[in-house]
């Protein structure tokens, strides 16, 4: 079958796998945002 | 059967989809007037910051489309325009695009309120109540000056960037709010005139189903010839310099030129000229912000300091 999703090979196997990925990537974006913004933070009341 | 019933097949969700609920059009012009209000702020923050501060009110700005397609989605499937979206066409369940939308809201004004200021942060969550329970929820099919009024979530983003540098406002960036607030209605109204059946179909009371077109088209004048003179401010004020002024003082006549011609027109099912004010009135926002930008990037002076 061609959608099933639990075919890693079917359109919807393929189309899950991608979110999947562009929710790993947007995740590990926010988590390098969050630690760089808390560097930047801790230098900017350090400096002050 | 709706037109988005007729269309419609069934499958998976796509990260598309996602991206769709987004409104990356609306996003990309939100982003572009906030990047003006960062830019064009006195004072100086980390260029992370900054960036911080810009992914925010785009998130914000993609949380509200999803909310408002989630909370209009039964309107979207009867209108030509927007039946091809992800929840009238059955691509993503409308409680789904709702939770998404919910969620992005929270982080955006959480992350701008961790690490950039308060101010900003309020002004972001206020966007969104208003863009979504305001606009969407009470307005938008209770009054025909719905978009007037609405026009004010639209309006913000550059206080928002202002806010977001110097964590105060003032008599800047209100004119920058002001320019947008003043220039959403011919827009929006540009658009309905040649979408009025649309409109009409949905049931939403846009100023040409409910009052027609002819005192439309009277609005549309009356605003664009409120606007150009609004739009010059800036460099009155020690905002723009001598770009910002001839630049925006030519849109501005451009823009009055189409209005004039949207007031004149009598074809009233082509709508040719209010298709041309739609696009100018784009580069109208377009334009004079860029310059703006350009003006703080090229540290050129305003022209009263």
């Amino acid at each position: 079958m061609d959608d099933d999703p639990f075919d890693p090979n079917s359109r919807a196997g393929r189309e899950r796998r991608k979110r999947n990925i562009a929710l790993a990537l947007a995740l590990g974006g926010l988590v390098i945002l969050f630690f760089v913004m808390s560097i930047v933070q801790w230098h900017e009341h350090a400096g002050h | 059967m709706t037109i988005a019933e007729t269309l419609s097949y069934s499958r998976v969700t796509t990260v598309g989809d996602f991206f769709a609920l987004l409104k990356p059009r609306v996003m990309s012009l939100v982003i572009f007037t906030g990047l003006a209000g960062i830019i064009a702020a006195p004072g100086h923050v980390h260029p992370l910051t900054a960036f911080t501060a810009l992914l925010c009110i785009a998130l914000a700005a993609g949380a509200s489309g999803a909310l408002n397609m989630a909370y209009d989605s039964d309107i979207d499937g009867v209108m030509a325009r927007t039946a091809t979206r992800p929840i009238p066409m059955g691509h993503i369940a409308r409680e789904e695009a709702m939770a998404f939308g919910w969620a992005l809201s929270a982080f955006a004004v959480a992350t701008m309120w961790l690490f950039v200021n308060w101010l900003a942060a309020s002004l972001l969550a206020f966007t969104i109540f208003f863009y979504v329970v305001v606009y969407t929820l009470w307005l938008k099919r209770r009054t025909p000056q719905n978009i007037v009024i609405g026009g004010l979530a639209g309006a913000l983003p550059p206080a928002i960037g202002w806010a977001a540098v110097t964590g105060n406002l003032g008599l800047a960036p209100t004119v920058l709010v002001a320019i947008i607030f003043m220039w959403t209605p011919p827009h929006f109204w540009a658009l309905s005139l040649w979408r009025c059946d649309d409109y009409a179909r949905a049931g939403v009371p846009m100023l040409p189903v409910v009052r027609g077109k002819r005192v439309t088209r009277r609005h549309i004048l009356i605003y664009s010839l409120l606007l150009a003179p609004l739009g010059v401010v800036p460099a009155f004020i020690g905002l723009g310099g001598m770009l910002y002024l001839v630049l925006s003082a030519a849109m501005g006549l451009w823009l009055l030129l189409e209005a004039f011609a949207t007031w004149r027109e009598k074809d009233e099912v082509k709508e040719p000229a209010a298709k041309r004010l739609f696009a100018v009135s784009l580069l109208y926002v377009f334009v004079p912000f860029a310059a703006l930008i350009v003006e703080r990037l090229f540290h050129l002076p305003p022209l009263w300091a």
